[in-house]
């Protein structure tokens, strides 16, 4: 106790205030992720029985069950017994305790014969096996109803991403999304990084003009230019005779989008190269396509990796660009749009929600955990140059 | 699942190729178109700068191609459609500015997206500050901005399934297992239909984006509070100024241009927000906003190219003052080589 107080003192009351304010806060932004993540581990029953944050202690329910039926009594001394187990096939857990009123499934012990009246006791067990026994023959032709409080301890099962990934076409998303992302990834880098070198190491007129517009462009809203681009999209999509909702549409379609982005952050870093490296290369008569390929391309590494873990994150996780460039058929539906349409048919089946929500964010965070570095600069480089 | 994966890479590395061989094509043919040969001195320079006339326009070409179809053309088009009927063949006029200047959709979405422009980006300012100052000053802090910025990563359709488990509602003496209704119902509330309260649950929405979006304040704020000479805070220190003033007076001063990006980076995002109001309340309940106005019109009943457009222009119009600003700033700094 003594050392806490002088550790305290040491560290200081305000510094304790920061320390636990952030802890807080990172907790509070963590929260959320974590409950999806929990939630799709868990068993479909105990989601909608209980709280994911009470997924690591058990949950106790109310089941019903029945009793074997008055065939199967057998005569003990001057008792007829019916003897079993309360849970039926597949079933399992402990029970705390039992009843045989719905209103009250726990009005019984477990382990303690019960009174039922008329003769009859039952005494269930916490396994579940039971001895129902009466000094009478029993009557009629069907098993007593009991209700049972059972507890489970926690399950965790990898169910709900078998299910989604198999049979609510979240793998075929998946891929679906990989056939968009990478080429929408890769196109515009190249041909982003040629403009960007054209931009800041040749001369030519209007280059002013041009870099204006790469400005202005970056923030035009996407919504201007769907609908004429829908129209363009189905002209050629009837001329050529052909669906005019084609992966090649929508690889051109964001290769586009990205582009004033991309153009702008690889100019900044190119035009900042060093200059004698570039005139030196000239002197010795390099052209300025060998120049590009052997000097700029290799040293604008950093930037081309920010700007691609942008192109990545913004493609892979876009719903608008997708929906109205990709069909809605399960070879065209992409994560996001999947993700969007079980929402709808599957409001309530938060197992498949929650496993179909982490298998549609698991890739992009993995790109950021592993990368976060370049995506920070490429932040930096983005916004607070731009301002 | 497998034939796809393959040809999903084979066109993929075909399209790569094919757009690398551009390059490589048109600088040779460049090349050959004009040669430089060796005896000929004058013919050499003179197909030299030839060179270096076209040569910027071959590197430029796709870039502009792309841009020219997928942006500029566009918003002329669009301009254009939006004096024309919904199947934009026939001229209307002012007609679709009337509609959306009368429509009380139009105006119920105006009004939720000037909502959101208020609180969005002020929020996400002020928390991204506040963790930027904090974070700065422990020893884990680099952990906790990894956490506070990973939201930035998911989608927002992921975003939105994992805030609507948050509010998710169960009716009658159900479990509550919405993590908010599990709170109110500890705390001996009522459980409640959150995202269907009408102007409140414009709030609850906007509370997904704020999650997203702090972290990128945060980051950017943060590399702008270490560029503050520390001089300038010893200065204050020695003048006794407590962290309260040396925060408000040295500090958020010598950042503002900073705060400024921020912020209208926040601003230009908000607009276009879409994915968050589709996927969890597609406009019902008095939520729509224009992006979503626009998008529903340009599909509804078969399309209304007309009204989408002046929705789309209204969109665009409220991001024109930043982009003037941007490409002023761009101006200035532009130096080149």
């Amino acid at each position: 106790m003594a050392s806490l107080t002088t550790r305290l003192k040491r560290v200081g009351l305000p510094r304790l205030v920061v320390h636990l304010s952030v802890l807080f806060i990172v907790i509070l932004w963590l929260i959320p992720t974590l409950g999806i993540l929990v939630t799709s581990v868990r068993d479909k029953g105990q989601i909608t029985t209980s709280g994911w944050w009470t997924a690591f202690g058990s949950s106790s329910q109310t089941s019903a069950g029945r009793l074997g039926d008055p065939g199967t009594a057998k005569q003990e001394g001057s008792n007829y017994v019916i003897r079993g187990s309360v849970f039926e096939n597949g079933q399992s857990g402990t029970v705390k305790a039992f009843g045989t009123r719905v209103q009250e499934p726990a009005a019984f012990p477990v382990g303690k014969p019960a009174d039922l009246g008329e003769g009859e006791t039952l005494t269930v067990q916490e396994d579940g096996a039971y001895v129902y026994s009466k000094n009478a023959p029993f009557e009629g032709s069907r098993g007593k109803r009991i209700y049972l409080t059972v507890t489970t301890p926690p399950t965790f099962t990898l169910d709900n991403y078998r299910t989604v990934l198999f049979s609510e076409g979240i793998g075929q998303a998946f891929i679906n999304s990989l056939t968009v992302t990478i080429p929408a990834t890769i196109i515009p880098i190249l041909i982003a990084a040629f403009a960007a070198y054209a931009l800041s190491w040749m001369h030519f007129p209007g280059r002013a003009l041009i870099i204006a517009l790469v400005v202005g462009l970056i923030v035009v809203p996407l919504q201007m230019s769907l609908i004429p681009l829908l129209r363009l999209y189905n002209e050629v999509g009837n001329f050529l005779g052909t669906s005019s909702k084609t992966y090649a549409g929508i690889w051109l379609a964001h290769t586009a989008f990205g582009m004033p982005l991309a153009i702008y952050l690889l100019r900044n870093y190119i035009a900042g190269l060093p200059k004698e490296i570039i005139e030196s290369a000239r002197v010795d008569g390099a052209s300025d396509f060998e120049i590009f390929l052997k000097i700029v391309l290799p040293l604008s590494f950093p930037a081309l990796a920010s700007f691609s873990i942008f192109q990545f994150l913004w493609v892979w996780n876009d719903l608008l660009v997708a929906i109205v460039f990709l069909g809605t058929g399960r070879d065209q539906l992409v994560l996001t749009g999947s993700l969007n349409a079980l929402l709808g048919s599957r409001g309530g089946n938060w197992e498949i929600l929650t496993a179909s929500a982490f298998v549609t964010i698991v890739v992009p965070l993995a790109v950021f955990f592993g990368l976060q570095r370049y995506l920070v600069r490429g932040l930096l480089a983005g916004s607070v140059k731009g301002g | 699942m497998v034939s796809q994966i393959v040809s999903a890479i084979g066109v993929m590395v075909v399209g790569v190729f094919i757009c690398a061989l551009y390059y490589w094509i048109s600088d040779k043919v460049l090349n050959t178109i004009f040669p430089v040969p060796v005896g000929n001195v004058t013919l050499a320079s003179r197909n030299l700068n030839r060179r270096a006339v076209v040569r910027p326009w071959l590197f430029l070409g796709p870039a502009l191609l792309l841009l020219g179809i997928y942006l500029v053309y566009p918003v002329v088009a669009t301009f254009i459609l939006s004096f024309y009927d919904r199947a934009g063949v026939e001229y209307v006029g002012f007609a679709n500015y009337r509609w959306a200047f009368l429509d009380s959709g139009f105006r119920q979405s105006i009004f939720n997206n000037i909502l959101w422009l208020a609180v969005v980006p002020a929020a996400c300012t002020f928390f991204g500050l506040v963790i930027a100052v904090l974070t700065d000053r422990i020893w884990w802090g680099n952990i906790a901005k990894s956490i506070v910025f990973m939201p930035m990563a998911i989608s927002f359709v992921g975003a939105s399934v994992i805030w609507k488990f948050i509010y998710e509602y169960r009716g009658g003496n159900d479990t509550q297992i919405g993590l908010l209704n599990a709170i109110v119902t500890w705390f001996g509330g009522d459980p409640q239909v959150w995202i269907s309260i009408p102007f409140w649950n414009n709030f609850f929405l906007m509370i997904i984006l704020i999650w997203i979006q702090t972290g990128f304040a945060m980051v950017i704020l943060s590399a702008a509070l270490r560029g503050i000479p520390e001089e300038t805070i010893e200065a204050a220190v020695i003048d006794g100024a407590n962290g309260w003033q040396i925060f408000w007076k040295i500090m958020v001063p010598q950042i503002w241009g900073t705060i400024a990006v921020v912020w209208t980076t926040i601003t230009i995002l908000v607009l276009k927000v879409f994915d968050i109001v589709l996927t969890m309340t597609n406009g019902q309940w008095d939520t729509m906003v224009l992006a979503n106005l626009m998008f529903d019109w340009m599909f509804r009943g078969g399309g209304d190219s007309g009204r989408s457009a002046v929705i789309a222009l209204i969109i665009m119009a409220a991001v024109t003052p930043i982009m003037i600003w941007n490409i002023r700033q761009a101006n200035q700094d532009a130096g080149g080589h």
